[in-house]
Parts: C-alpha cells; sequence; structure tokens
C-alpha cells in the first residue's frame, strides 16, 4: 500500500492553528505518509508543529460556511484545532488524517521508517538483557539460574526467550509447571532483595479450576524461594470473590492445604475497562474549565483514578513490605499476569532498590517488568481517552504505573535521577513513536516483526548524553534506603503534569523550576571554585613556608 | 507533672507510641518522650480538650489546637487524665486580655527596642508610598478621637471633596459608621480601593451625604467616570439585610455606580465549613472518594476560590478599567479585609514582599478592625463569634504562591508562622479587636510587636526563587482561577502530621543552597582577598590559573589536610538530603519512628522556637 493513496490533499494554504494559551497562527499544513505538519509562514519567528498520525487519538470536524474546522485530539491529551478553508480540502485532509491514523498493520507504522538523525553510540536494542541482569545476581547468590527453556517461545508466548528461576528446578519441571499456570506464566524471578536474600517472583495464576487441580513441580517451585521454616506471601490482585469465581473457568488461586508454607493475600487492583473509563472521566474533567469547585471535585472523585492510584502504591507497598519488613518471600500474580502483577512487582522495586531510582536502572526495570515480562502494550496502548471506538483490550496501565512512580518521585524528590519529563517521555513514546520499542504484545511479536533490525531502539536515543541531560534530575542525590511513601489521600495528588499540562498555562512553573536548576548549577560551580581557590591558597602557603625550613 | 504518657500518632494504623513525660506550665503544655525530644503546645493555642472513653492502656486525652495540630495522649491514671483536663480547660480559657500570654512574655529587649519595633510599620508612611495625600485625597481627622466610628483607625483618607458633614451623614447611614475610607491607592491609574460597612437602607431609605460620598469617591478619580461597588455577599444575604433596615446601594440613587455582588458566605459558614473540612480530614484510613467528596461537601475550596475571584474582579477593575471600587460585605471587617487585601496584593508587588506582607496586615486587618479576638478566641467568649476568615485571608495567599513561585519573597513559612501567632497571644500585635481596644490596652507598652521578631529570622521565611523582577511595580497578577488550580493546603491543616509529609522537600533543599550560594560567594572573596595579599604578582597569572584549577575541581576535593581542619566542604547539603524516615516503615503499614526535627526547622520547630524564646 502507498500513502500517497491515502493522502486526497497533501497541502493546504490559510490553515489556521488554534491550541489552547498560545496565539492563533495561521500557516500551511501538509501532510506526509506519517506526520502531520503545520508551519506558519512567519518568517520572523517560523513556528512548526509536527505531530505523528500514531499520536492522533480522535479528529472531529465541522463547518461554517465553507470554513471547515478540525479537532484534533491526540494520546498525549493534547487538543489541537485547525481551520482548513474550502469545504473539499477541509473533507480530504480529515479523511486522509483518519485513514493515516489507524493503519492497522504494524509495519506500516512510523517506526518502520524511521531513519535516525544521530549516530548511534550503543544500540538500545542490546542494552539491557537479562544475561547481564543474571550476572549481576550471581555475583551474591548461587540460587538461582537462567533458564533456556522457553527459547523458542514454546512454553510460554508471553515469556521472553531466557527467564531467572531457582537453581533446583529443571526445565523439564518448568514445562510441567508452564502447563499449570495461565498462559504458560510459570513463576520467575522478578527481584531479588540483597539486603536479606529475600525475593519476588510472578506468574500468572494456577489453574487449579473447580476439582483443585494442584501440581507438585509448581509446589516445589515456589517452595525453593523459602528459606528453611520461613512463610511466604503470595500476593493476589483479584479479590477473594472474584479469584474464587475464576475456578469456574479454570483458573483458581493457590489452596492453604498445597502451599502450607504461604499465606495469601487479596489486594484488588482494578484492570481494563474500568481503568480505562477512570482515564476518561478523568480527562474529561480536566479539559473542561467551566467546572465550578464541587463540579470538579465530584468528577475528580467520580473517576476513581486516584482511588486506583491508592490501591496500586498500596499494594507495591504491601509486596516491598513482606520482602523488606517480613523478610519473606513474594510470589505476585492477579489471573494473565501481565498487568497489575507488572504494576505491583515494578513499584515495589521503586521502593526497594536503589538502582531503579536511576535512569540507566529506571530503564532496564522497564524493559525487565514491562516488555520482555510481556506487558501488551501493543493493545493496552493502541488508543487513549479520546477514542471512540471502545476496544475491550485498551487500558492505561503503564499510564498508571508511571503515575504512580511519579507521586513516590514527589515524595522524595532527591532520591531519584531521572525527572518528571522522563516520565513523560515514556508516556508519550508507549502511545506513539519513531522508535520500535514499545511496539508488539512482547518478545516473540516483537522477534516475528524483527524490531531490533528494522526499528530503533527507544534506549539508542535516550542515552545519549545530550538527551540524557534534559531527562536527569538536579537535586539527586544517590539514596541506598529503601523508600516508604504515604498513601495518605492527603499526600496524593493529582499529575499534573499529564493532565493538566495542555489546560492551563505553566510559564511561571516552568520558569521558577528553570530558576531551581540554576540555583543547584551555581552552587556546584561555586564550590569548584571555593576548592580551587582553597588548593591555590594551600600552595602558596607551602610555597611560603619552603624556604623556611 | 505526669509520667508514663503516651503520645499516639493519630493517623496511625498501629498502637506504637511515645512515651514520656507531661508536664504543665503556666503558659505551655510540655511532652518530653524517652529520647529527649520536646512537644511545646502553647494554653492559648488549645482550641478544645477531650476525654475519651477509658481504654486498656489508660485514659486518652485528645487535644486539638488552633493551629490544627491535634494531640492524642494516653494518660496511665484515670485521676491524672481528670486532673490535667481540668487544668487544660482552665488554662486554655482566658477572661482577661490582662491574662494573656503577651502580657507576661518577655523577650529580653529594653523599652526602646519595644518602641521601636511597634514604630516598624508605620501606615502614615505607607499611605505615602501609595502616593496619598495627593489632589484628590486628604487625611481626615473626622475620627481623631474615635467620635465617628470606634472600630476604624484615628487616620483615615478620604477624597478632598468629602466635607465633614458628608463623612459624618455618611456614616449615620453605614453600618456601625463605617463609612467609605481609601483603603489603596493605584497612582498610576489614579483609582482606588476603599471600604465601608453595609447601608442602613432597608428597603426604601436614602442618605443624601452618603450618595454625595460616594460621588465624591468616583470623582476623585479623574481616569474614570463611573465607579464599581461590590457587595462581597450573596444577594440573598444581602437582601435579608433589608429587612433588618440594612442593605445594599440602590443604582438608582447612587449616580454613576455599577453595583455587583460576589457571593463570600458569611463568618458561620466559613466556621462550619472548616469544621468539615478538619473532621474529613482528621479521619483515619481516609479512603481517596471519601477525602474528595468530604472536600467538596466542606465547601472550603469553594469558599476560597470565590475570596479570589472577588479579589481578581477587584483587581481588574482597577487594572484594566482604571475604576475605583468600593467593597463591603456586612460590617466590612470580614469579606472586606479579605478582598481589599488580596485585590492589593495582586495590583502591587511590595504587598509580596516580606515587609509589604505586613504592612498589608496591618493595615487591612488589624487597623480597620478585623476582630481578631472574636474571630480567633482569645478570650473566653461567643463560639458562634469565631471564624475562620484570616485563615482564608493565607490560604488564597499560599495558592497564589504556589501559581506565581517567583513572585513572592516571602514562603509558605512565613504564612504558617503569622497564622500560628495570630492564635499564638503572644505578641500584641492581634489582640484586641479595633485600634481603640489596643490603645486602651496600653499593648504597646505592655507588650512586644510581632513584625521585628519575623525580620530577624527573616532568613527562614524567604522564597530563594523570589524574583525580584518578576512584576515590575504596579503590574497586576492575574492567577488563572479554574477550579483545578486550587489544591488542598496540606502544610497548613497537617502541619504537624509529618508522616503525610514529602520524605525530602525540594524547598528546604533548595533554601538551603541558595542560602549556601551566599556563604559561598563570600568565601571567594574572602580567598581570592588571602591569594592577592600572599602572593604579590600580576592577577592576570593568577587568574588564568584559577580557571585551570576550577577544570579540576574533582582533584581539588582530595586536598591537603591543612585547610579541612579550617572549614569542611560544605556538610549542609547531606543534612537536608537526609531522607526522613525512609529507615522505617511509613505508618501507613507500620509505625513510623524516626527523626523528623532535623532537616525542616522552618516549619516543623515554630512553637519550639517560641519556646526557646522563653526559656
Amino acid at each position: 500500500m502507498e500513502f500517497a493513496e491515502l493522502i486526497k490533499t497533501p497541502r493546504a494554504d490559510n490553515v489556521v492553528l488554534h491550541r489552547p494559551f498560545h496565539l492563533a497562527v495561521e500557516g500551511t499544513l501538509c501532510l506526509t505518509g506519517h506526520h502531520l505538519i503545520f508551519s506558519s509562514r512567519r518568517q520572523d519567528n517560523a513556528e512548526e508543529l509536527w505531530l505523528l498520525h500514531s499520536n492522533i487519538d480522535s479528529i472531529d470536524k465541522r463547518f461554517v460556511g465553507s470554513l471547515g474546522t478540525i479537532v484534533i485530539k491526540c494520546k498525549d491529551l493534547r487538543i489541537i484545532q485547525l481551520d482548513i478553508p474550502g469545504m473539499e480540502e477541509c473533507l480530504n485532509i480529515a479523511s486522509s488524517i483518519e485513514a493515516l491514523s489507524t493503519l492497522d498493520s504494524v509495519t506500516l507504522m512510523y517506526p518502520f521508517f524511521y531513519r535516525p538523525m544521530f549516530e548511534v553510540l550503543e544500540d538500545g536494542w542490546s542494552s539491557f538483557l537479562l544475561e547481564q541482569e543474571f550476572e549481576l545476581l550471581s555475583s551474591v547468590t548461587d540460587e538461582w539460574r537462567l533458564s533456556c527453556v522457553n527459547k523458542e517461545f514454546s512454553v510460554c508466548p508471553s515469556y521472553p526467550p531466557v527467564v531467572i528461576v531457582p537453581k533446583s528446578v529443571d526445565d523439564e519441571a518448568l514445562r510441567k509447571v508452564a502447563l499449570f499456570r495461565h498462559g504458560g506464566r510459570f513463576p520467575v524471578l522478578s527481584y531479588y532483595h540483597k539486603k536479606n536474600g529475600m525475593a519476588m517472583m510472578r506468574s500468572s495464576q494456577p489453574l487449579t479450576g473447580t476439582n483443585g487441580r494442584r501440581c507438585k513441580e509448581d509446589e516445589k517451585l515456589v517452595n525453593a524461594t523459602l528459606r528453611s521454616g520461613r512463610r511466604g506471601f503470595v500476593i493476589d490482585t483479584r479479590p477473594l470473590t472474584v479469584a474464587q469465581q475464576a475456578r469456574a473457568k479454570g483458573g483458581g488461586f493457590e489452596q492453604e492445604v498445597h502451599y502450607p508454607q504461604w499465606r495469601r493475600i487479596h489486594k484488588y487492583i482494578e484492570r481494563f475497562n474500568i481503568l480505562q473509563e477512570s482515564f476518561i472521566k478523568l480527562v474529561e474533567a480536566c479539559n473542561d474549565q467551566s467546572h465550578n469547585m464541587d463540579r470538579w471535585l465530584s468528577k475528580l472523585e467520580a473517576s476513581n483514578w486516584l482511588t486506583h492510584i491508592k490501591e496500586l502504591l498500596t499494594a507495591a507497598c504491601l509486596a516491598a513490605q513482606c520482602i523488606d519488613r517480613e523478610g519473606a518471600s513474594v510470589l505476585v500474580h492477579g489471573s494473565e499476569g501481565t498487568d497489575s502483577t507488572l504494576q505491583v512487582t515494578s513499584l515495589a522495586q521503586i521502593i526497594l532498590d536503589p538502582r531503579c531510582r536511576t535512569i540507566r536502572g529506571f530503564e532496564a526495570l522497564i524493559v525487565r517488568e514491562w516488555l520482555q515480562a510481556g506487558h501488551p502494550f501493543q493493545q493496552r496502548c493502541a488508543q487513549s481517552a479520546y477514542s471512540n471506538s471502545k476496544q475491550k483490550w485498551e487500558a492505561p496501565v503503564f499510564l498508571l504505573f508511571l503515575e504512580c512512580v511519579w507521586q513516590i518521585h514527589r515524595q522524595f524528590p532527591c532520591s531519584f535521577e531521572f525527572n518528571e519529563q522522563f516520565l513523560l517521555m515514556l508516556f508519550e513514546h508507549a502511545y506513539a513513536s519513531q522508535f520500535g520499542t514499545f511496539l508488539g504484545n512482547n518478545e516473540n511479536e516483537r522477534a516475528k516483526l524483527k524490531l531490533p533490525q528494522k526499528t530503533m531502539s527507544l534506549w539508542s536515543w535516550v542515552n545519549r548524553p545530550e538527551e540524557l541531560s534534559r531527562f536527569q534530575n538536579p537535586l539527586y542525590e544517590a539514596n541506598n534506603l529503601v523508600i516508604w511513601p504515604s498513601v495518605a489521600p492527603q499526600s496524593l495528588q493529582l499529575w499534573e503534569g499529564v493532565f493538566l499540562r495542555w489546560n492551563r498555562p505553566s510559564r511561571f512553573l516552568e520558569e521558577a523550576e528553570e530558576e531551581r536548576i540554576n540555583i543547584i548549577k551555581y552552587n556546584k560551580e561555586l564550590q569548584a571554585r571555593v576548592n580551587a581557590l582553597r588548593r591555590r591558597l594551600a600552595e602558596l602557603e607551602a610555597e611560603d613556608e619552603e624556604p623556611e625550613e | 507533672q505526669v509520667e508514663q504518657v503516651k503520645l499516639l500518632d493519630r493517623f496511625s494504623t498501629s498502637n506504637k507510641s511515645l512515651t514520656g513525660t507531661l508536664y504543665l506550665t503556666a503558659t505551655h503544655l510540655l511532652f518530653i518522650d524517652s529520647s529527649q525530644r520536646e512537644t511545646w503546645i502553647l494554653h492559648h493555642h488549645i482550641a478544645a480538650v477531650e476525654k475519651l472513653p477509658l481504654t486498656t492502656s489508660g485514659c486518652p486525652l485528645v487535644i486539638q489546637c488552633k493551629n490544627f495540630r491535634i494531640v492524642h495522649f494516653v494518660v496511665p491514671r484515670e485521676r491524672d487524665c481528670h486532673d490535667i483536663y481540668n487544668s487544660l480547660l482552665q488554662l486554655s480559657r482566658t477572661a482577661k486580655y490582662e491574662e494573656l500570654y503577651a502580657f507576661s512574655y518577655n523577650p529580653k529587649q529594653n523599652e526602646s527596642e519595644q518602641v521601636k519595633g511597634w514604630q516598624l510599620i508605620d501606615l502614615a508612611e505607607e499611605y505615602k508610598r501609595m502616593g496619598v495625600p495627593n489632589d484628590y485625597w486628604q487625611l481626615s481627622d473626622a475620627n481623631r478621637d474615635y467620635k465617628i466610628c470606634e472600630t476604624y483607625p484615628r487616620e483615615l483618607y478620604v477624597p478632598r471633596t468629602a466635607s465633614k458633614p458628608i463623612i459624618v451623614g455618611s456614616s449615620k447611614f453605614r453600618s456601625k459608621g463605617r463609612f467609605p475610607v481609601l483603603s489603596y491607592y493605584h497612582k498610576n491609574k489614579e483609582a482606588a480601593i476603599c471600604r465601608c460597612s453595609q447601608p442602613l437602607s432597608g428597603f426604601s431609605a436614602r442618605c443624601l451625604e452618603d450618595e454625595h460620598m460616594l460621588q465624591a469617591i468616583s470623582k476623585a478619580n479623574p481616569s474614570n467616570r463611573y465607579m464599581y461597588v461590590m457587595d462581597t455577599r450573596p444577594k440573598l444575604n444581602a437582601m435579608a439585610n433589608r429587612a433588618a433596615g440594612k442593605g445594599y446601594e440602590n443604582e438608582d440613587n447612587y449616580s454613576n455606580i455599577r453595583f455587583q455582588f460576589v457571593g463570600i458566605e458569611n463568618i458561620h459558614v466559613m466556621r462550619s465549613s472548616l469544621q468539615k473540612l478538619l473532621e474529613v480530614s482528621g479521619t483515619r484510613g481516609l479512603s481517596v472518594n471519601d477525602f474528595l467528596s468530604g472536600l467538596e461537601n466542606s465547601g472550603w475550596l469553594r469558599h476560597i476560590k470565590a475570596v479570589l475571584d472577588a479579589a481578581v474582579f477587584l483587581a481588574k477593575a482597577i487594572a484594566v478599567e482604571s475604576a475605583s471600587v468600593l467593597v463591603h460585605c456586612s460590617d466590612g471587617w470580614d469579606r472586606t479585609s479579605q478582598v481589599c487585601s488580596l485585590g492589593a496584593l495582586l495590583l502591587d508587588s511590595y504587598y509580596r514582599t516580606i515587609k509589604g506582607f505586613m504592612v498589608l496586615i496591618e493595615k487591612d486587618w488589624i487597623s480597620f478592625g478585623h476582630k481578631f479576638s472574636d474571630r480567633c478566641c482569645q478570650l473566653d467568649g461567643d463560639p458562634k463569634e469565631i471564624s475562620p476568615v484570616f485563615t482564608q485571608f493565607l490560604e488564597s495567599v499560599w495558592n497564589l504562591t504556589e501559581q506565581f513561585p517567583q513572585a513572592f519573597e516571602y514562603n509558605e513559612a512565613f504564612l504558617l508562622q503569622i497564622h500560628e501567632h495570630v492564635h499564638s497571644c503572644q505578641f500584641g500585635n492581634f489582640l484586641g479587636n479595633c485600634q481603640k481596644e489596643r490603645e486602651e490596652l496600653k499593648l504597646k507598652e505592655k507588650t512586644y510587636s510581632l513584625w521585628p521578631f519575623l525580620l530577624t529570622e527573616q532568613k527562614k521565611y524567604q522564597n530563594p526563587l523570589y524574583n525580584p523582577d518578576f512584576s515590575p511595580e504596579l503590574t497586576l497578577l492575574e492567577p488563572n482561577t479554574v477550579s483545578f488550580n486550587f489544591k488542598f493546603w496540606r502544610n497548613m491543616y497537617h502541619q504537624f502530621d509529618r508522616s503525610m509529609h514529602p520524605r525530602q522537600s525540594v524547598f528546604n533543599l533548595i533554601m538551603n543552597t541558595s542560602e549556601q550560594n551566599k556563604q559561598l560567594e563570600e568565601d571567594i572573596k574572602e580567598l581570592e582577598a588571602k591569594i592577592k595579599q600572599r602572593n604579590g604578582q600580576s592577577d592576570v597569572v593568577l587568574e588564568k590559573e584559577q580557571e585551570q584549577t576550577a577544570h579540576h575541581a574533582p582533584v581539588a576535593l582530595k586536598s591537603p589536610p591543612c585547610f579541612q581542619k579550617e572549614q569542611p566542604p560544605m556538610p549542609v547539603n547531606d543534612a537536608v538530603r537526609t531522607i526522613e524516615g525512609s529507615n522505617t516503615a511509613d505508618n501507613r503499614y507500620s509505625e513510623l519512628v524516626s527523626e523528623f526535627s532535623k532537616a525542616e526547622p522552618a516549619v516543623v520547630s515554630l512553637e519550639y522556637g517560641v519556646a526557646r524564646m522563653t526559656c
């Protein structure tokens, strides 16, 4: 298919662009295969807007006489309006945008066409291999091994080719366990707490069914993570009733009789359409400037978004607490083990592991706990809050995770190497990107699409020194402690950087942030100068003393 | 003195507690825990004491403070608890002004310092700064002996064309005699903010002098023929007042006025709103939705928004239309004070400085007779007179500081400290209900002024991001008052609930870094001078070398031990970045027992500081 077929009118003049808190600009609109480009013709201050078609969530058109207006709502929640003279042009452009923003073939997506303008210093596709992770692990413990049982993605289609499992369990047993777990997602190591040797594992639900099926290998596998005489905790992200109902469909949960050393805790985390609805409601509330206070607060409440944040943070704290305070191993799962499970395990690591609060470590966490662990990004992030098509697979699971990280970040602003911009960047790229990193639903699909060969990795770009500098937190100072956030409603806040980003003037806040950075920078300069001067003085003093001796 | 008393965290889910000894002094309640940490509570700060039913571990005693601190003690023996309860009830209720702490508080200042302290804020000077008296406005001596209005100050500015009979006539037509006077003069626009109380218009009464008075005000503004009259009450309330012979201006009777209601609720609504807010925020194990719906039901943020909206309306009338505005509510000392002072704050950057903010409070709140004593319940009085009107003013200012982080010289701690002392009765400024009362109490001789004390610890209250060039003089600050901009002020209502705060404070870090930068600049000067002294050679060579060494800063850190003795390289940062409470779990999952007091002196140890002064 040629993109040209879809572009009926590639260019329109005298188009007026409206954005909130900006003056309207007149200019030329161009459509290419992957971008909507608007450039103002003003010589003095040429302004250009490049919008990826894949960033467009929905498009509305209306007419007043022959003047057409297109309202474009983006996945990053921005809303722009284009006034296009000429009914035909407007209709053509609208239908082209609609077609181009809803391409259903992955291989037509921009990452397959994108040619980077920068030199690749480090190929991001091989920056975070599980083998490296394992090397670090084996320097502190020899209880674990790398298993290639899933090399051909035959044991578990949504797992990566290599996984880390207890040393005492062989591949044959793993194959049996895989048959006992939903989607073949047998328990694997998610995090090893060096401080006390406790482990966090993740999996999907066991397929006990109504007749209480058991699997000796599964029991052996999870018990292998326990210290003798100690108990472990299973954190089930479903309420007990849902877990019980799951048995009718062949699913289930670990029963006490068969897992006597494990205590099960049900910590409900909302999923799928409930989350998506919550997201849509919240964005609606934030976009309406006319709400009076009562209406705003009740809409905010009705969205339930902050409740989800609180529940998720609480579950993550619980998992972290079991490991760090109770000194117990933990197994986390929900049903499929690809959504709420990953939210909990990755957030718990943010709390427990200082390395995950560095840029590099956080990237590794995303790769390990989200991409390799098989969070179906393509299904979940196909649409954002404005989409009319209600696909049941869409859910802002990853955004919710990022927001929880942001909440912890706000409470420990000096403990993270990255800044808010970094989280925002990840949010944007998960939904629309020139990079192939978030394409596909799991490593299996990515391998089939040959993404590493055909597309550029987000990490290749982000980790370039000039890009990194934008994402660094000037306040950062490595903090090796476990960081416990407060989850009281009074301590939580709406993530304005995402939800109010386009709805309020932000100049003063940005300037203030700049000033903060300047103060820190200036401090470093001054310290360097003072040290240099002291040294100089000491040298002079030494010179003066020498002749006397 | 009672030993083995337990102090519970009010939000803690576990039953862990601090055990220590409780002392009652003449002015304070003091709790010292086993690790010798002290909690001081001023008796005047106590709003309510409550004894809860006996439990197995002892007799619980809950003390609510006006600064929103709530402490929960468990006293082992019921008799002790009863005694403490009774003593506190007596000590926290004061019948006479002379028994308030301010009259016994002695900060070891001599008399001239005391006098000087009271002279720090000079309102005559302030009116001069605004540009009055001038061709249109003059100082009136009509109220020199408080004959016309007891609750106004002696010195009032009125239009030159308003003669004494007009003033007298107008004052008779205004509730409590509070006739229209100048509150703020905008010299660029030649427009004025005036304030008064409601007219005694009933259903049809009119008063020619009052009509003249308003005409005089609008004529005193050469740049605009019409003026606004803002009634800050909801229309219904104003109409109801007509039945009592009060009411609002009839546009037909006054020439060239534009009348406007802005709908801020009365003191009773505000009091119960705060009550509801505190009930919600004080709930244990609060869910997000209960919090949000509680916040909504309390109406608190709605009221804050209404106050700020009114101020924006006022400020725009002046800055955009160059129109003078007359503001009133019922008596003209609550809502009127809020709107006039916030309006001026938006118009004039001077009020965004530390000194300017003190002046603003002295002018629009203290001198114009906001009834601090009644509203803050300084004496045991009518509980229906209590209302958080001034708290709302501070909260509105805080909201502005959030939207304009570089526009204010002062920080949140400054606002909190002022709030603290409005209730502490430690200084004379806020005692009593009006100037006349203050003079009768001889406060200037018998008590001290708060402002010099705040100035001496100014460093704590400075906003490190403040940019004096942020808004040139007399340019309007235009806040966005869309609902989502208003936030729950956690540091006010949970100031003492440490577990709810961010564990690391960007603000304190920036503040300390900024402070440190100043010190480093000094050090550099000193070092450069020393080097110059030692090194008689040409400066050019020296500077070059400096530059070179600057590039090797990390090497320079490993410097010879000789100068390390002089001054170790800047330890300040580490202390600030220390994570509070992160070595133990937060009390949401288990008890948080850690050193909090270290890193945030500005906010935490407010009454700590007070106590130190007394000791």
